[in-house]
């Protein structure tokens, strides 16, 4: 039998993932509540899960659940009539960076190339997660790709990350 | 595809780790596990003159302080089969543990007060460790006085099993126990931990 190792050890070995993950589907906005509460989901299911199960997957499955929870709750919230302008103004901008693009794309585009390209998952786990075939989800990823592609053309190159004044 | 590979990696970039974040989500996790009573096991690390101790305690109180030579990984690992996978460093639950330790190991505190969790002893170790309380601060006893306290002076042998399997030490003192010759006996910390600890004692 393949002993189970402390929590402690899976938060340490996947958080920056998870964030990662959760900052790509929600924004930086809500991805600290999509964090807590996936591994607080994860610690409650942790003694049920397979010894051989891909943690890393499970983890990406339920951020994803989390994910679709936050986004409806947020879709019944009134929309604050002050911070309209705003919003629309930085949908507008076209000085787009490459979180933005990706926050742009259908979230089936934007699901599936998080969850390979961030997340490192095989196309067939990214089907289970968002539904459909693995093929599909091949699809879907390199439409996104090619769609960032077209709002980046920049490729490697990246500005306006919040922590960097190089 | 070196294109391809570009975007990828600026993908991976746009969302750079911070350390200090992440450790804050942790925090609350920790927190937030806490208050749903699903943390079984908190942990953390202290440093003392006998080197780093893992201090590990469940909802019932102190359940196990490790030494570096035990490996804190393997013991942690221990911890997940022999209690719960549910395990997290969280330090407030060992603040008490922390704060008295420090004030043992500075001379001024002679008994433990925290809550203790027996559940890694059994049997006739648990026996024999409950008896260890009985010897004061600075003294010593040997392992026959200590089966003679525990009700079976002919497991001598048995004392020395329990001592060096104590899953508490220096909080249950089983580094006060030696050698009926005068010598000091092993010790699961080492012998030289052993030696510091009962000169600590000697000395406060």
């Amino acid at each position: 039998m393949i002993a189970k190792p402390p929590f402690e050890t899976v938060v340490a070995a996947h958080g920056a993932t998870v964030l990662r993950v959760c900052r790509a589907v929600l924004g930086a906005a809500d991805a600290d509540d999509a964090w807590s509460e996936t591994f607080l989901s994860a610690m409650k299911a942790y003694e049920d899960l397979p010894a051989d199960a891909d943690v890393r997957a499970w983890l990406v499955t339920i951020a994803h659940r989390k994910a679709i929870d936050v986004t409806r709750a947020a879709a019944r919230r009134p929309i604050p009539v002050a911070e309209t302008p705003e919003t629309a103004a930085v949908a507008c901008d076209l000085d787009l960076d490459l979180t933005d693009a990706l926050a742009g794309l259908p979230p089936k585009q934007q699901q599936s190339v998080t969850y390979h390209f961030l997340a490192g998952l095989p196309y067939a786990d990214v089907a289970a997660i968002v539904g459909g075939s693995a093929d599909a989800a091949r699809r879907a990823a390199s439409d996104g790709i090619a769609s960032l592609r077209r709002t980046y053309p920049g490729g490697g190159a990246r500005k306006g990350a919040p922590d960097e004044h190089a | 595809m070196n294109t391809h590979d570009d975007l990828t990696r600026a993908l991976a970039r746009a969302y750079p780790e911070t350390p200090g974040h992440l450790h804050r989500l942790r925090d609350r996790l920790a927190a937030a596990a806490q208050r749903d009573g699903i943390l079984d096991v908190a942990y953390r690390t202290v440093d003392s003159p006998v080197g780093p101790l893992l201090l590990a305690a469940t909802e019932l109180g102190l359940v196990r302080v490790a030494y570096d030579s035990e490996d804190h990984g393997t013991v942690l690992q221990s911890l997940s089969e022999r209690i719960s996978p549910r395990i997290l460093d969280a330090p407030a639950r060992l603040d008490a543990t922390a704060r008295e330790l420090e004030e043992y190991f500075a001379g001024h505190r002679q008994a433990f007060d925290v809550a203790l969790d027996w559940r890694l002893a059994a049997g006739f170790r648990r026996t024999v460790l409950y008896q260890l309380a009985d010897i004061g601060y600075g003294q010593t006893a040997t392992y026959a006085k200590v089966a003679q306290l525990a009700g079976n002076p002919k497991a001598v042998r048995a004392v020395g099993t329990a001592c060096a399997t104590n899953p508490l030490p220096v909080v249950v003192p089983c580094h006060r126990v030696v050698r009926s010759d005068g010598g000091m006996g092993g010790y699961l910390g080492g012998v030289d931990a052993k030696r510091t600890l009962l000169a600590l004692e000697a000395a406060a």
